[in-house]
């Protein structure tokens, strides 16, 4: 075989001009990704360069104080969904009570309210002059403040409660799904070793969905850091809160910056943590055996706890932020719509529907583009692109803004020289710049359900289509296309939502004079004059409602084993 | 879009183009998985490429498809070069008229049966159209022409899937795995469907499998491989009776493996002395094995064994149904050795009792030894 012994010389030549030249997919993908990490590369590059004078008066100032509120929160947050969320998971796989079924969705309801929202609700029926404290005065003659003790709604531990009840969610779904998953024969077997339901639970169940766990309470933890409505109307200091501070208040956006930057390494421990976990999930599978899951039927004070238990997050994280603000909403809807209600929603449609465009278009040609064209480098672009789902929104607009003034700074020069016309600021104060946040914080969201649907086409099909005389193109319309529509109206929706809630971008980035929904809400909020805003807020609830109904719909309703479609690998068209 | 059958004749009866892959290699990084490997394949005639997980065959494959690049070599279908390593050009799969079919079929789940086999035809193509109709038919396929591939059978899937990469009346067809999806009782009739269907269309067809039984029945011709090269060719029954390592013979399933020698044209085995196989060089470290369906067993006969008989003791016996499996004790005067035998039918003689073996010579597989 004296060919053969040639070879090996000859190949690792072509590999390497292979590797060095990437083919055209790659290049395309690398380069679609690079443009949508632009924020984050801008982030990153000013939390890479020397700014010893901020620094110093940063240090001296309010960063120590940042620091310690931001952890206070996250790890606060951190217990509270830990506590709710697999709590309520347990209850609702393994325990049969009263409305057991109905929990089982109505649980995942409070993901429809944005954080600030519920602050609003909260603080609205909580302060001194809302409806709780006024009929406790009520009922027991109470004159003033000095008469009685109440906790303050606007602190800390107010915004760890609110934020626990509408982020719970994220854990629950995950550990629910996790002890979903988990092999009965575990359970069993510890059983028949002489473990009680509880001990199975603290030695078997949690350890094993400890890494879904994880999982749920990094992303709590992440849009925690995001949040600004809420600090920022409660008045906790967080990092979020410093850098909208420093930035708008202080007219110091370098100042921003490097806040963004320390800001980062949370974001960066949690992105960390949250992949360790995930990587673990996978390896947590000891048996694929699934049988029916036993149901340790509750009674009497055991089924009372269980249904309080499950009932308390839904009733205070969903039913009276609905309620209140429907009767708002029923109240003051004529105020609501004098104050240019219709076009302001407008403005969140276009402005979201737009991001949900951009967002699938550019999660398809990033999905597709990994699919054709193979090669570390577009891998790693397309990784770091979509890492902006854990930046929280007040960093990402300083991503945002900053290469954009560039840009536009750069434009200007250029054009005053050559031609003698200042053309002023051409993005940097419009609706681009807050699409652009969008796509960069959403794109994961969008890039994720693409390529998981994506992923469930059989390589073998796009040889077949290839073999039968379709071109890459032909296939992609052919077969593709039609398999991945409904993932490809998912990623939309999802993103769509997600825009429609969204505040800090949009507050820090928006034109001068231009309102959505959720910075109406916010202003209204901030000026006392949350009544008269309340059909807006219940405009992004309702919005908020979609996909958490698919989600009920869909993930809530199979499990391995259970009621699971037939006909193999291959799945139906319905 | 130019159609993959543009100025081809349009029925299958008269394909006369052959597959000729020469000299290819094929690296995926540094992994080295094909080694200058020439595969010929003439019309009429289904070659089978037979070996484990990994030696490179589904990798052979996909080169004559398009669906990989060709780094070293060249492939030819008919007079034409669909793909020359040297530089030369590359036609991409859809413009090489091949039929592919998949182990998993891979049907397209969101068209219907039809829409799935027309899918390689052109819109104008009625002929075809026409064809595909009346094959679907006579495959007892109608009635699920409107259905979509989830409701079909494992069966009915192949027999689609074979259909649409026949459609377009291929040049060349490529077969890989193309039974092992299917489950064991159906697997025997759908084999013959298909090794019907393609004896009456005469297509040159190149078929991956690991099965040997499955090799055997459809192959005009087996081509053996191992770490990516081709280690022997020739009819099945030749790779069955005179395999040329050791390697090959135990494709085929577990064997007894004895240590012998040979002296003075005689092979010297625990299992007595026989005359030598020919071409083995004598002094070379040697083994000698022998498949358990090789073992002719007999009850020890009153006047004891004959002299070319071996005699073993019975460790255990169980009835398969169809064959009987044994293992047996043989006294070599070193310790012993174990061996493993299958004999037709039932066959049960008592534990601990004594039975007469006996080998015929063209069984005798002697081979020089591999270092382990």
């Amino acid at each position: 075989m004296r060919h053969a012994a040639a070879v090996p010389g000859r190949f690792s030549i072509r590999q390497m001009i292979a590797r060095l030249t990437p083919d055209r997919w790659g290049a395309a993908t690398t380069a679609v990704a690079l443009f949508v990490a632009t924020p984050l590369i801008a982030v990153a590059s000013i939390a890479l360069t020397p700014a010893p004078d901020i620094w110093r008066h940063l240090y001296d100032t309010v960063l120590f104080g940042y620091i310690e509120r931001t952890l206070i929160l996250i790890a606060g947050l951190g217990l509270g969904t830990f506590v709710l969320g697999t709590g309520t998971a347990w209850l609702v796989t393994m325990c049969r009570f009263p409305g057991r079924g109905l929990f089982n969705w109505a649980l995942v309801l409070p993901l429809a309210v944005p954080t600030y929202i519920l602050a609003f609700v909260f603080t609205d029926q909580l302060e001194y002059a809302g409806n709780l404290q006024v009929a406790l005065r009520e009922i027991f003659g109470w004159r003033n403040r000095q008469d009685y003790w109440f906790p303050e709604i606007r602190s800390m531990g107010g915004a760890i409660t609110v934020m626990t009840l509408v982020l719970y969610p994220y854990v629950y779904l995950l550990a629910r799904a996790a002890f979903l998953e988990q092999s009965v024969c575990v359970l069993e077997v510890s059983r028949t070793l002489g473990k009680n339901a509880w001990q199975c639970f603290w030695q078997v169940a949690l350890p094993l969905a400890r890494p879904a766990i994880v999982v749920g309470m990094t992303l709590a933890m992440m849009e925690a850091l995001n949040d600004f409505g809420t600090v920022d109307f409660f008045g906790v200091k967080t990092f979020t809160a410093g850098i909208y501070d420093v930035w708008l208040n202080m007219d110091n956006i370098s100042g921003a910056a490097q806040l963004a930057s320390v800001l980062m390494i949370f974001v960066v421990v949690l992105v960390v943590l949250e992949r360790m976990a995930r990587r673990g999930q996978r390896y947590h599978h000891t048996s694929s055996k699934i049988q029916a899951l036993p149901s340790y039927q509750l009674r009497g004070w055991r089924a009372g706890l269980a249904v309080a238990f499950c009932a308390l997050p839904v009733l205070l994280g969903f039913v009276l932020p609905a309620s209140v603000l429907t009767s708002y909403a029923l109240t003051f809807f004529d105020v609501t719509l004098k104050a240019n209600y219709l076009t302001i929603t407008l403005n969140s449609i276009l402005l979201s529907a737009s991001a949900a465009v951009a967002a699938v278009a550019i999660g398809l040609v990033l999905a597709y583009g990994l699919r054709m064209g193979e090669g570390p480098l577009p891998r790693a672009a397309v990784r770091f692109a979509s890492i902006g789902y854990a930046v929280p929104g007040a960093v990402l607009a300083i991503g945002v803004i900053v290469p954009m003034a560039a840009l536009d700074n750069t434009i200007d020069h250029f054009s005053e020289r050559v031609f003698g016309i200042s053309t002023g600021l051409l993005l940097s104060g419009t609706v681009v710049a807050i699409l652009y946040g969008y796509l960069t914080r959403f794109l994961a969201l969008s890039f994720g359900t693409v390529e998981a649907g994506l992923g469930k086409v059989s390589r073998n099909m796009d040889g077949a289509a290839r073999t039968l005389g379709a071109s890459p193109l032909r296939a992609m319309s052919r077969i593709h296309f039609p398999l991945i529509r409904t993932s490809l109206l998912t990623a939309g929706l999802l993103v769509f939502v997600d825009c429609m809630k969204e505040l800090p971008i949009t507050i820090i980035l928006r034109p001068f004079g231009y309102d959505t929904l959720a910075t109406f809400v916010f202003q209204y909020a901030s000026d006392e004059l949350f009544e008269e805003s309340a059909l807006g807020a219940l405009t992004i609830v309702a919005a908020g409602l979609i996909p958490v109904v698919i989600l009920a719909l869909t993930t809530l309703r199979s499990r391995p084993g259970h009621g699971a479609a037939a006909g193999g690998n291959i799945g139906g068209r319905a | 879009m130019s159609a993959p059958n543009d100025g081809k004749p349009s029925g299958p009866e008269s394909r006369a183009d052959g597959l000729h892959m020469i000299n290819v290699s094929h690296a995926f990084d540094d992994h080295q998985v094909v080694r200058g490997v020439s595969v010929f394949v003439e019309p009429g005639e289904l070659v089978c490429l037979l070996g484990p997980s990994g030696c490179g065959k589904t990798t052979l494959l996909r080169l004559a498809a398009g669906l990989e690049e060709l780094q070293v070599g060249r492939i030819t279908m008919g007079d034409d070069v669909v793909a020359d390593g040297q530089g030369g050009p590359q036609l991409p799969p859809e413009k090489r008229n091949v039929g592919l079919m998949f182990q998993d079929f891979a049907l397209f789940p969101h068209l219907t049966v039809f829409e799935n086999i027309v899918f390689g035809l052109n819109d104008r193509d009625k002929t075809r159209r026409e064809w595909a109709r009346e094959t679907l038919s006579t495959m007892g396929l109608a009635d699920y022409a409107d259905a979509f591939p989830h409701v079909l059978s494992g069966g009915q899937q192949q027999r689609v899937a074979l259909l649409r990469a026949l459609a377009p009346a291929p040049r060349v067809l490529l077969l890989d795995e193309p039974f092992s999806g299917l489950d064991v009782n159906r697997r025997a009739q759908i084999r013959q469907d298909t090794f019907q269907i393609l004896t009456d269309l005469g297509i040159a067809t190149l078929m991956v499998t690991h099965d040997p039984e499955e090799a055997m029945f459809m192959a005009d011709r087996i081509l053996v491989m191992q770490d990516g090269r081709i280690v022997q060719s020739g009819q099945p029954v030749d790779i069955y009776f005179h395999p040329e390592t050791a390697f090959v013979a135990e494709l085929f399933g577990p064997v007894n493996r004895l240590e012998c020698r040979i002296e003075n044209g005689m092979l010297t085995s625990p299992l007595g002395r026989h005359p030598a196989p020919e071409g083995i060089a004598a002094g070379a470290p040697l083994e000698l094995l022998i498949r358990p369906e090789a073992l002719n067993l007999a009850p020890l006969p009153a006047g004891g064994a004959a002299e070319e008989e071996t005699l073993l003791t019975v460790l255990s016996a169980r009835s398969l149904g169809r064959s009987t499996h044994l293992t047996l004790h043989l006294d070599d005067g070193a310790g012993g050795t174990m061996l493993n035998a299958r004999m037709p039918g039932v066959f049960l003689p008592e534990i601990g009792t004594r039975v007469t073996a006996r080998v015929a010579p063209e069984n005798l597989l002697v081979f020089a030894k591999q270092d382990a």
